[in-house]
């Protein structure tokens, strides 16, 4: 076959969340077809909602997404909230924050070190790490499996949190299990920075990829934003409230994919660790800026494989919020709410960072509290559209290298985006 | 080669909730990993194998498509385990199962564009609708440790018994507070134990992601809401969000 001559088709990548495919074709040197495909089931959870009662749509929409359930979930219960007209404590409101770190910080770990390490030493798993790379393995363990027990010890569980609940927590922590989470939070810190140093030393090996592109979070004066916060992209002089979402995220059908594409002021745009970064680098944490600067990522990023180093930066980040939220919370009275809601009419849009980028839902209620209309716009949707285009520049650019080395830098190129495929396909 | 079990794991349509327990198991699946040949993985690994000792079925099938796959692992699997509620009963997928019709669900998701053959999608079904399942291993997510504790004892070559008495059971031992004396419709009466009775625990009511006990004591469910004023509906719906059929025979306001 002559050399110029391409057929790649990757049927469903691996080491990512849900089923994606890559197909390149190329004749005499000219890319002929690049194309990102999303081929998962869709679940339709907009359809499922409807008819069911307003307590019930965080703990049905938190399945959208095994993963990142706590972000699921906490968008769900800030639409909901902003529907029936609910406020919320300021205890209720650390422990969500502090539980949305834990999330950030076991997906991202998870994705560092067993999916996106395999790719920088070139093997084909995380088991084989436990002969060649045992010490950073551990120190990836220990940081995951803390931050799985602090989303057990604030939500309940690990995974599709119990306690979070509309207008209030379900049961709270004990101060005791608040201080020894902290304790274990400075604890994991040099294992973090043993697991940054791995990373520097193998960065080299993240391809120098650039394509501009439109970064979309959330952003908030005072601090880097995950909670709370309006939207902002580099293309935008004000920030858009969140309830005019639609205004951003455009979503439309494509013949390629089950999951819907977006774009706003460019072709397409990106979400999640690095356009988070991209956007608020500035209000990062002391240690959290130094990891980045560590890191080698120094302001604003073209590269979308440096949203792998964002993660890690993200990692301490989340950890020194987590110690600061319970040390408020420590200073807290820490008790229980009533559940005590009046039903009415009405919509509303909640929006959260989660690890993979920005996250809405919006619900419609009748007067008896029942969900009438719903709608989910997923980040890794967002970012679709973002892999397509820089597939479509990457492929002639990197096609002298070889078929091989062409798909595996495209499955790597897939992979550092972290999308959760199933969840972008709800 | 090693003579060790060849285990799969394969998802289909749900959040990979369940796998994410298997991944949380942490250092112990790196103990199970030395147990068994994990030939097949797709989130976690790169690598696939012609046949297998125990495949392990996560989600739904919601399109055809997805019936010939599963077939096809069921050929080549001399043990296949269902797990997690999505594979199980059909889960919190099934929801949809319950609005009109499919035309209706399509259009509520992808508006004008629902016609495109590739959104095409049936009422959602679980494993054993498409193919014989050996044993299932319910839960939203799956309970890690009883995930665990069931693939040691396949792997000796028994047959697991999961616990075949109500979360009540499991719940009055802890001495929480009962939610049906705070107006909070509990299904735990009905629900299979098996997980620490984990919701009423931190003050939420159960839902059954477990699905009931073999033989629910529907006399008990039936008393509880003529005593508390519920109509059979009221707990079917309940029931719905993880697709349980309880049988509830009787009752009304
Ligand atoms: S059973 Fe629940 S946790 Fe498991 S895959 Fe299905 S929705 Fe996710
Ligand atoms: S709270 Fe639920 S599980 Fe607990 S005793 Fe009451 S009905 Fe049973
Ligand atoms: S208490 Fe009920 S809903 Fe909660 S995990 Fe147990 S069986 Fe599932």
């Amino acid at each position: 076959m002559a050399k110029n001559n391409i057929h790649i088709e990757v049927n469903h990548v691996t080491r990512v969340e849900g089923h994606g495919n890559i197909v390149v074709d190329a004749k005499d040197g000219q890319i002929e077809k690049v194309q990102w495909q999303v081929p998962e089931a869709p679940r339709f959870f907009e359809a499922m909602v409807v008819g069911r009662d307003y307590s019930e749509l965080a703990v049905i929409t938190s399945r959208i997404c095994g993963i990142c359930s706590i972000g699921h979930t906490l968008a769900s219960l800030k639409a909901t909230e902003a529907a029936l007209g609910i406020g919320i404590s300021e205890t209720t409101r650390s422990l969500r924050e502090l539980l949305l770190h834990g999330e950030t910080l076991q997906s991202h770990i998870l994705h560092i070190g067993y999916l996106v390490v395999p790719d920088l030493l070139r093997v084909n798993s995380v088991f084989s790490l436990a002969e060649t790379h045992k010490d950073l393995l551990l120190a990836v363990t220990k940081v995951h499996r803390l931050a799985n027990e602090l989303c057990d010890i604030i939500g309940g569980r690990t995974t599709h949190p119990i306690r979070a609940r509309v207008g209030r927590f379900s049961k709270l922590p004990e101060k005791k299990e608040l201080e020894e989470l902290k304790s274990r939070l400075k604890d994991i810190l040099p294992d973090l920075q043993k697991i940054a140093e791995t990373i520097k030393a193998l960065a080299d090996n993240f391809p120098a990829f650039e394509r501009e592109t439109e970064y979309l979070s959330l952003t908030q004066a005072g601090e880097y934003a995950f909670y709370g916060g309006d939207c902002i992209t580099n293309d935008i002089a004000e920030t858009i409230p969140v309830n005019r979402y639609r205004e951003i995220v455009n979503e439309y059908v494509v013949p390629q994919s089950t999951a819907k594409f977006g774009k706003f002021n460019r072709d397409s745009f990106m979400v999640g660790a690095l356009a988070r970064y991209n956007n608020n680098f500035r209000q990062l944490t002391s240690l959290s800026t130094q990891a980045a600067e560590m890191l080698g990522l120094k302001g604003i990023s073209y590269n979308p494989f440096m949203n792998n180093i964002a993660q890690v930066v993200e990692c301490v980040f989340a950890v020194e919020k987590s110690m600061e939220h319970i040390d408020r919370l420590l200073d807290m009275e820490l008790a229980l709410e009533a559940d005590k809601i009046e039903v009415k009419a009405g919509s509303g849009v909640g929006a959260v960072e989660v690890p993979r980028g920005i996250l809405f839902h919006e619900y419609e209620y009748d007067d008896r509290g029942v969900c009438i209309k719903a709608n989910c716009v997923i980040p890794t949707n967002l970012n679709h559209n973002n892999i397509q285009l820089d597939f479509e520049k990457m492929a002639p650019e990197f096609m002298e290298l070889g078929p091989d080395e062409l798909r595996f830098y495209l499955e790597m190129l897939v992979r550092a985006y972290d999308p959760c495929i199933s969840c972008s396909t709800h | 080669m090693s003579s060790k079990p060849k285990v799969a794991f394969f998802d289909f349509a749900c959040c990979e909730g369940c796998q994410l327990q298997v991944a949380n198991l942490e250092e112990e699946i790196l103990v199970l990993a030395q147990m068994v040949d994990v030939v097949e993985f797709r989130e976690v690994m790169t690598g696939a194998a012609p046949a297998y000792d125990i495949a392990f079925i996560e989600g739904s099938i919601t399109r055809r498509a997805d019936e010939n796959r599963l077939k096809d692992i069921r050929n080549r699997s001399k043990l296949l385990v269902a797990y997690g509620q999505c594979a199980v009963s059909g889960g919190i997928n099934k929801l949809k199962n319950r609005r009109p019709g499919m035309d209706e669900v399509k259009k509520e998701v992808y508006g004008d564009s629902a016609g495109m053959p590739h959104l095409d999608t049936y009422p959602t079904k679980a494993i054993d609708e498409i193919v014989a399942v050996d044993f299932y291993i319910p839960g939203c997510p799956v309970n890690r440790e009883e995930f665990l504790w069931v693939v040691k004892e396949l792997l000796l070559g028994k047959t697991p018994r999961l616990p075949n008495y109500p979360v009540c059971v499991n719940c009055k031992l802890q001495e929480n507070a009962c939610l049906f004396d705070f107006s909070i419709i509990c299904l735990g009466p009905l629900a299979r134990a098996g997980c620490g009775a984990v919701c009423p625990a931190n003050g939420v009511a159960c839902c059954a992601c477990r699905g009931t006990v073999d033989n629910p004591n529907k006399n008990a469910m039936h008393e509880i809401l003529l005593k508390y004023n519920y109509t059979v509906e009221e707990i079917k719906k309940k029931f719905d969000i993880f697709a349980v059929d309880p049988e509830v025979q009787s009752g009304k306001k």
